[in-house]
């Protein structure tokens, strides 16, 4: 049976340890082309560089071709086709699509129309499965473990899709949460609720400075004006975290951070030096992830 | 004939829908489909009602519903009942449930939602909070209550 990857709750906690595990297989040997001869679509109906290079880089290792397109300016979107018609078009050339689009829930419809795999990889604010993974691959990659950590996400919680699906994944293990943000960010209640009904702990704080020295992973977030309707919250809001080196005197050793990136202001550079950086590896892990989850969708590295 | 029996005439064959909030009788008659049926149809709005003050009746002449359409209903009328007429006597007396999913009705909330941008029928599944009924999208995983609906 086609299986998708739309949102990180499509995964059971055994697919989500079986594709990091995987992952681990590519990082030693990245170069590994048993796709030759299947054809990848890899459909950017708004611009995402990083994910799109990504994802396309891990196509091309496993030696796969990719087609598509990178903005939908020059598709017949822009003609008003409906989303439903490209797909199915798409659908008859390709043997998975990996799609993002700026609509929430444009890709679970998508795979409904679609008869190949799709993979998300981005629905507006929605889910970034591929991001929630790779997250969870650099948690496991440098504590040795998931259970028992304590993960203290900063910054933008309220609009950031990642820490709400890093939150979701990481509630199949014995996780302890500190959420870091101001008011008007704050986790949403449906989040603290489903916490609530799993029985995990979180403390919200407005003070960066509070349980920086207490936690296993600082996972600092953006604030991302694309997602504000309104400018002026915007503005109120963009810099309320910076984080520098200084601050990190006192952290636990095996403390790292991590970040979805493009970071702006919220860590300054001298913080890249020193020994709890983790965010531009944790980019890098994000190729061998999605080598992971494509192989596994396609049924070459089934769940034994 | 009585002055209760005026205000609405018996039906022969058909549904009763009772108990319905006076202000989503037009709702009731959008979400049941019935605009375009032939048969007759009697409505009653603002009528006194011992439990709700102000209730909507709707009477639907020689058409019978499946459970699953009824359910639909009790989004908008939750208390509302159903009788079912046959030959002038009540031969059924049904209460609504809610539904697990629900499917065509209603719009997201969400703005940026794909149901709202695209022709994609909405699907929503349904979870009650209290007197509450949330409804989850199928799509964009958003929270809609029912009444951000319609």
């Amino acid at each position: 049976m086609k299986k998708s990857l739309i949102s990180i709750r499509d995964f059971t906690k055994e697919e989500i340890l079986h594709i990091l595990e995987t992952a681990k297989e590519f990082e030693q040997n990245p170069v590994q082309d048993f796709l030759t001869g299947k054809v990848i679509a890899s459909l950017f109906f708004e611009p995402s560089t990083r994910t799109r290079l990504s994802f396309e880089t891990a196509v091309n290792r496993l030696g796969a071709r990719v087609i598509g397109f990178s903005d939908a300016s020059n598709t017949s979107q822009s003609k008003g086709e409906t989303l439903k018609d490209t797909i199915k078009m798409v659908n008859n050339y390709v043997d998975m699509i990996i799609m993002r689009h700026p609509l929430e829930g444009s890709s679970r419809y998508a795979s409904e129309v679609a008869d190949v795999p799709v993979v998300n990889a981005g629905d507006g604010a929605n889910q970034h499965p591929s991001q929630t993974l790779l997250d969870l691959y650099s948690i496991l990659q440098t504590q040795g473990t998931l259970d028992g950590l304590t993960i203290n996400m900063v910054g933008d919680l309220k609009y950031g899709r990642t820490t709400h699906s890093l939150l979701q994944a990481m509630s199949h293990f014995k996780t302890k949460f500190v959420f870091t943000a101001p008011e008007e960010l704050k986790m949403p209640k449906e989040y603290k609720e489903f916490l609530d009904s799993k029985g995990i702990e979180y403390i919200e704080t407005a003070s960066l400075e509070e349980h920086l020295n207490s936690c296993d992973i600082l996972y600092m977030t953006r604030v991302q004006q694309e997602r504000f309707t309104d400018p002026i919250e915007y503005e109120r809001v963009k810099d309320c975290y910076s984080l520098n080196a200084q601050m990190l005197a006192n952290v636990k050793d095996n403390m790292k951070i991590l970040h979805p990136l493009p970071r702006v202001n919220e860590i300054s550079q001298d913080v890249d030096e020193t020994p709890y950086a983790y965010y531009f590896k944790q980019a890098e892990n994000g190729l061998y992830v999605r080598m992971a989850i494509i192989s596994y969708l396609l049924g070459h590295r089934p769940l034994r | 004939m009585s002055q209760k029996e005026l205000k609405v005439s018996a039906l022969e064959n058909g549904t009763v829908l009772d108990h319905i909030p006076a202000e989503n009788v037009y709702k009731a008659l959008e979400i049941l489909d019935l605009k375009d049926i032939e048969s007759q149809i009697t409505i009653g709005i603002n009528l006194v009602s011992k439990q709700h003050g102000k209730k909507g009746i709707i009477k639907i002449a020689d058409k019978f519903f499946e459970d699953d359409e009824l359910n639909k209903l009790s989004l908008i009328a939750p208390d509302a009942t159903v009788n079912v007429i046959k030959d002038f006597k009540v031969v059924e007396k049904k209460k609504l449930e809610i539904p697990r999913e629900i499917r065509g009705i209603g719009r997201c909330m969400n703005p940026k939602c794909v149901t709202n941008h695209q022709p994609i029928e909405t699907r929503f599944s349904t979870a009650k909070k209290g007197d509450e009924i949330s409804l989850l999208c199928h799509f964009c995983e958003k929270t809609t209550d029912s009444k951000g609906l319609f």
